[in-house]
């Protein structure tokens, strides 16, 4: 299954290099529209083709990377920063009406689908990509605060954190020096899965409107331009389509090969 | 049994009442009084408090979230601030849209899903095991409103099989509301197959190495008489509870869908009642999603604990 863990590395580093190497260089400006040469099909100069502005949109889709990687990273570490202290803390205090508060309040978030929680913020704040970046980000705490949880709950029967008891270290100090780094092979698998469907709600969420605004580029409002043309201009649908697809498949690939890679157990036990 | 389902159902109140209370103040922070936008800028202050008085909007925060929640408990959303109707009139009509289409897809999304997890589990480690493994992985990363915009390009625009969008109605006979419905359907449940058939594979896999299988193997079933019998009435019970997860994400999910084919279901009624800031609807809509997957995630829970008695005696 090494495989995996390669090919979708590979993926991932590709997205994220196109994004990196926007900063520096793109072949043509991602902006600057010129009208005569609209809704061209991929070729020589423009490799990717035009969209109906003439903008290029091999440029466009390496500015949107840049979209897509940052909402979805934020998101993710909203998500870990709040969730995963909620979760030790829970599994710290196991069976406590702290304990009871976390998890409840895990329950109800979790009956907010991000959309909706994108939907409530935007009806009161407006759309942009801050607020798709706090909807999706809210919707990973209780993610993270229950895989921490339950990894967690299990760490606190073994022997080394009863020896840890015993010399006297608090709760708190447990937590941190000793589940936390235990559990951190787990967050980084889950971290990689919740960034890959980050990707995947941020391009649903500009595609609709509620995400980044023009001129910030990103793949879903690509998609949601490309709406009206699709039987005129294929491509303009098609290049933004494939660029998520492969970025969400090479996370996914990721995420899959690194659990295989940091926990052995898993590897005996999938052959 | 009784125990443990009055216990779920005061958590059910409980998660209700608290999510109530969140989307009721989360939208009463928005900036703008509703009576002042419908009226515009240049309204007289007299028309304005008249307006307030009528929508009920001068009493306390407090007793609007109590009228509003007591409403809702009657069957009254309120008054759309737009169009003047009841809100529940709206939603109803919108209703036969989007859950009609949440429906199709889980029933399209389980007959894909099915299947194809027994098949895999079946044939676990072998090239068709592989395949529809590495199918559902192109699955779960294909975006629905993507893979939306392409069948309307192939089944709609090359092949006219289908219209691009828009919904025919229900008094146009069932046929013709289905026939609108189905490339949406279809492209609502692709996302939910691929995650389902990864659920049932597992969960077969799971069940295959019990002790009982091959008690059941040994006293002479074929492998396929033991796997039917013994094997795929047990594995369901976990895709139960995932199903049931799934519709809430159909219900969400549904609203983008409808976006791409122009559907009048409750997603498109949302966006136009955030653009027209018509937050009473906004209002009203979430909070029946929301009501939609907690009440479904209880039912799933209580039928679940009636398939397991295990799982009573834990909480």
């Amino acid at each position: 299954m090494r495989r995996n863990l390669w090919l979708g590395a590979a993926l991932s580093s590709l997205v994220v290099l196109a994004a990196l190497v926007s900063f520096v260089w793109t072949p043509f400006d991602h902006a600057a529209m010129n009208i005569p040469e609209k809704l061209q099909t991929p070729n020589a100069v423009h490799w990717l083709g035009t969209d109906h502005f003439g903008r290029d949109i091999f440029s466009m889709i390496m500015v949107g990377a840049r979209t897509s990687i940052a909402v979805a990273l934020v998101a993710v570490g909203i998500g870990m920063a709040l969730g995963v202290p909620l979760g030790l803390a829970a599994a710290a205090r196991k069976g406590s009406w702290l304990d009871e508060l976390i998890m409840r309040g895990n329950d109800l978030i979790f009956a907010f689908p991000s959309l909706v929680i994108a939907i409530l913020i935007t009806a009161v704040f407006g759309a942009g990509a801050v607020n798709a970046i706090i909807a999706i980000g809210i919707f990973n705490i209780p993610v993270f605060a229950r895989i921490t949880r339950g990894a967690a709950l299990s760490l606190w029967e073994r022997e080394f954190i009863l020896a840890a008891r015993v010399a006297g270290k608090s709760a708190a100090r447990i937590s941190a020096e000793h589940i936390l780094p235990n559990v951190a092979n787990l967050l980084i698998v889950q971290g990689t899965i919740q960034f890959s469907l980050g990707i995947l709600a941020e391009a649903a969420l500009s595609y609709v409107g509620l995400g980044a605004q023009p001129p910030t580029p990103s793949w879903g409002r690509m998609l949601a331009d490309a709406q009206t043309l699709v039987s005129l201009a294929p491509h303009l649908a098609l290049v933004p389509g494939v660029a998520i697809i492969l970025t969400v498949l090479g996370l996914n690939l990721l995420g899959d090969g690194l659990r295989d890679y940091l926990d052995p157990r898993l590897r005996v036990a999938r052959t | 049994m009784l125990r443990y389902a009055l216990k779920r159902l005061v958590s059910l109140i409980v998660s209700l009442a608290v999510a109530s209370l969140v989307i009721f103040f989360v939208i009463e922070v928005a900036p703008g009084d509703p009576a002042q936008f419908m009226l515009g800028m240049n309204a007289q202050p007299d028309t304005v408090a008249a307006l307030r008085a009528e929508l009920g909007l001068d009493v306390p925060k407090w007793e609007r979230y109590l009228n509003w929640v007591g409403g809702m408990l009657t069957g009254d959303f309120g008054t759309s601030y737009t169009y003047r109707t009841p809100v529940a009139d709206m939603v109803a009509d919108r209703l036969w849209v989007s859950l009609p289409l949440a429906i199709y897809a889980l029933t399209i999304s389980t007959l894909i899903a099915f299947p194809a997890g027994i098949y895999a589990a079946a044939r676990r480690g072998r090239a068709g095991d592989v395949a529809v493994m590495g199918a559902t992985q192109l699955g779960v990363a294909i975006p629905n409103f993507w893979f939306a915009m392409m069948l309307v390009l192939v089944f709609a625009i090359n092949l006219r099989w289908f219209s691009a969008g828009g919904f025919a109605g229900w008094d146009k006979g069932l046929w013709a509301g289905l026939h609108s419905l189905t490339l949406p359907a279809i492209a609502l449940a692709l996302p939910q197959a691929a995650i389902l058939a990864r659920v049932m594979r597992s969960s077969l896999l799971d069940i295959l190495g019990e002790d009982f299988m091959r008690t059941a193997r040994a006293k002479g079933l074929s492998r396929r008489q033991a796997l039917w019998r013994h094997g795929v009435r047990n594995a369901l019970i976990p895709v139960l509870t995932i199903i049931g997860l799934q519709f809430a994400f159909l219900m969400a999910g549904a609203i983008i869908i409808e976006q791409v084919f122009y559907l009048p279901g409750l997603g498109r009624l949302i966006f136009q009642s955030i653009s027209a800031r018509d937050l009473i609807v906004v209002e009203s809509v979430v909070m029946l999603l929301v009501f939609a997957v907690i009440v479904v995630n209880f039912l799933v829970d209580l039928a679940y604990a009636a398939v397991d008695p295990r799982l009573r005696s834990r909480t």
